[in-house]
């Protein structure tokens, strides 16, 4: 693990943002043409996870804080979008506004409890926090319980998209995505986002400097957590519904599965481990009880012969190959 | 991104065989999709039985009518809604499936409900629960044929107080679900003349109901009503036989009990347990007769309710696909509602406007372990709710389709 955080030579970075530009074309072009040979509902949730993976990601590939609670922010945010959508009729980029702002909103005490302690302390924090808001999101009455918050209206999107169509809802949900997506990579790149990856490299030597870490930690978990929330959000328009299942712990587990998987701190790695695993729980559904067992064996390959992810693999040996 | 490219190729392979396999499927074959929990809590009660029953249903319509080209898939929704409406979707939309059946979970019901009705197809709920299937959710496209939980809460409820239970102790999971099963069932307990001595809520899901069972123990309540569901009701009953609850004379109620939950409970924990069910195996020599084909190609397992109501569900569709001639989602199921319902399992019966399938309900006892003559004999038959008066009436439900009219 410690040689993927070796900070690279100035000479590389020019062919480090070349490679990213590259890469990120062949993912729009990929992702542009993709609802016409796999079906968009599926696509689109998968965008949907990509973007929570790639919120996660930030957090934890470049904080190097491991949350153990971040379904909390996906979860909450699908129900506060469901209820703006269905009970107060609010238009849907409202409605993906107001669960983000309340994903956000929730992540500004829980990160504030939670950067104080490190390591299994705070990923036990968040789990414990986590597992509040998911008895909360059971007994309140706004949320339906068991049966969740169902056929919430899409309607509309800026006024004049209707989102009943298939083919405009994809596109409104991949710009959703790229936005996301371009606001992490902006994020990372920035001094900010410098600072923070000082700040898991060595802590002490970042304070050291004169920086103050708990602020830094506390705007990279609330803006984590906000864009996880965009994610919950969007993804509760997409499926017209907001259930259990984003706020339980198992959720919380998944995205750390899709960060591992894909490769945690590199820019792509977690969008295609959220396509990975997404596209495990959708072509092995057929499968019937076969699914978990194919699952797991799956995951005991990858952390066996993939320990950097698919992408840190990948990143790795194109490196290798730089340097030969 | 050479990995994410061959992913999406593999996957775009896949859908593309997946939709040449079926590119045939027109009007001219009648697809179904079973969509339960294969692997979960709920396999057992619908799971790979359910497919079995769907598969035994098309046996049976070929037998006598060879007129339909069918064919049934299955899949896992993994008791999520977004993974169940998904596969829905998909299967509407791409792989040509006329009818989807069964769906455990009432979240997952109620979703998939939803985009069953906006693609004008026909579902047809048996393992599911709820009953706003019926009420506010109720919809063209959607048939609730089992039961449902104002059914098990009223049947339960008035039969045992008929029965001489009139004083009830509830135990309750706290959450909207158990709350809506204890309210229902109080309401017909009180209106039948019986009373509620006390209620305790535990917390959800809880493995440990000692204290919860002492405090209804001291209660005296001859009944107590268990408003829970799955493993909740499960290690309640494991608890309450060590506490000798039953033996010392109370009786538990169970509000949300199946055959394959007796069956894993064993007769020596479960006996006394009293509950409402649709379909019981041993009702009587057709059901038998069933029950045995199917157990033969089952492990020997008998047919809990929703994998009957599987089987009736899919006959009775077919049947109306066939005087149909077309297998069009909301047509069938009008013409389903308008055709009285017989079948070897649940009897004559009919479809209510609403969507609520109508037949008996029966209130079991388990037996004790020196009552039970074999294998699978667990219950024995305390009373018989009758059709008209086992479910809902129409006008309370709050169904839109109903009012309009």
């Amino acid at each position: 693990m410690a040689d993927q955080y070796k900070p690279h030579a100035s000479r590389d970075d020019a062919a480090e943002a070349r490679y990213d530009r590259r890469a990120f074309l062949v993912m729009m072009a990929l992702f542009l043409v993709a609802p016409a040979v796999v079906y968009p509902v599926f696509v689109m949730k998968a965008l949907c996870f990509a973007l929570f993976a790639c919120a996660f990601n930030l957090l934890l590939g470049f904080g190097g804080l491991l949350s153990f609670g971040h379904s909390m922010f996906l979860g909450m945010a699908g129900y506060a979008s469901a209820h703006a959508a269905k009970v107060w009729g609010l238009p849907p980029e409202f409605a993906i506004l107001a669960g983000a702002a309340a994903a956000t909103l929730l992540g500004v005490p829980t990160g504030l409890l939670a950067i104080r302690r490190q390591g299994i302390y705070f990923a036990m924090i968040t789990l414990a926090l986590a597992q509040m808001v998911f008895f909360f999101c059971l007994q309140v009455p706004f949320t339906g319980g068991e049966d969740g918050i169902q056929s919430v209206p899409r309607g509309h999107f800026v006024g004049f998209l209707d989102l009943r169509n298939m083919t405009v809802l994809y596109y409104v949900v991949l710009a959703i995505f790229t936005a996301g997506f371009l606001l992490i990579y902006r994020i990372i790149h920035s001094p900010f986002g410098q600072v923070l990856k000082a700040i898991r490299e060595n802590e002490p030597r970042a304070t050291s400097l004169g920086y103050r870490t708990e602020h830094y930690k506390l705007a990279a978990f609330v803006l984590s957590a906000g864009l996880a929330g965009l994610a919950g959000a969007t993804k509760a328009i997409v499926f017209q519904l907001a259930s259990l299942t984003d706020v339980h712990w198992t959720m919380s587990g998944e995205v750390v599965l899709m960060t591992l998987l894909g490769g945690m701190g590199t820019i792509f790695g977690p969008v295609v481990g959220a396509f990975a695993i997404i596209t495990m729980e959708n072509y092995l559904a057929e499968l019937g009880s076969w699914f978990t067992i194919t699952q797991g064996a799956i995951f005991v390959v990858c952390v066996l012969a993939f320990r950097r992810g698919l992408i840190g693999e990948l990143e790795a040996w194109l490196r290798r190959r730089r340097a030969g | 991104m050479t990995f994410k490219r061959k992913l999406l190729s593999t996957a775009a392979i896949l859908a593309l065989s997946a939709g040449a396999a079926h590119a045939q499927v027109s009007g001219n074959v009648v697809k179904i999709g079973v969509l339960n929990d294969q692997s979960g809590t709920y396999a057992d009660l619908a799971g790979p039985g359910s497919v079995l029953a769907a598969k035994m249903a098309v046996e049976d319509f070929m037998a006598k009518d060879k007129s339909l080209k069918i064919e049934v898939i299955a899949a896992d929704h993994q008791n999520k809604p977004d993974v169940g409406s998904q596969i829905a979707r998909k299967w509407y939309d791409s792989d040509g499936v006329d009818l989807i059946v069964d769906v455990p979970t009432s979240s997952v019901a109620l979703a998939v409900n939803q985009v069953t009705k906006e693609k004008g197809k026909a579902l047809i709920v048996s393992t599911g629960a709820s009953s706003d299937l019926t009420g506010k959710a109720c919809s063209p496209n959607t048939i609730h044929w089992t039961y449902d939980t104002w059914q098990l809460a009223n049947g339960t409820g008035k039969a045992i107080v008929q029965t001489g239970g009139d004083s009830w102790f509830f135990l309750t999971a706290d959450y909207a679900f158990g709350h809506a099963l204890e309210r229902d069932t109080e309401a017909v307990v009180i209106k039948s003349g019986g009373k509620v001595l006390g209620k305790v809520r535990h917390p959800f899901p809880s493995a440990d109901f000692s204290s919860f069972l002492l405090q209804a123990q001291a209660s005296k309540a001859k009944i107590i009503g268990l408003a829970n569901a799955g493993a909740d009701t499960t290690n309640a009953i494991k608890q309450a036989a060590e506490f000798g609850i039953v033996k010392g004379g109370q009786n538990l109620a169970g509000l949300l009990v199946f055959l394959t939950d007796v069956h894993a409970l064993g007769l020596e924990k479960a006996q006394g347990l009293i509950f409402t069910e649709s379909f019981y195996w041993d009702l009587n020599d057709q059901t038998r007769a069933w029950s045995k084909r199917y157990g033969a190609a089952h492990g020997g397992k008998m047919p809990s309710m929703g994998q009957a109501g599987v089987y009736s569900g899919v006959l009775h569709y077919l049947k109306a696909v066939s005087a149909l001639k077309s297998d069009d989602g909301t047509k069938v199921i009008a013409k389903m509602k308008a055709m009285p319902t017989d079948d070897p399992l649940f009897g004559k019966g009919s479809i209510r406007a609403d969507g609520r399938k109508i037949h008996n309900s029966y209130l079991f006892e388990v037996k004790k372990p020196s009552e039970s003559k074999g294998p699978w004999d667990y219950y024995k038959l305390r009373a018989t709710v009758p059709a008209e008066q086992a479910f809902r009436p129409m006008a309370e439900g709050g169904c839109p389709l109903v009012a309009a009219k």
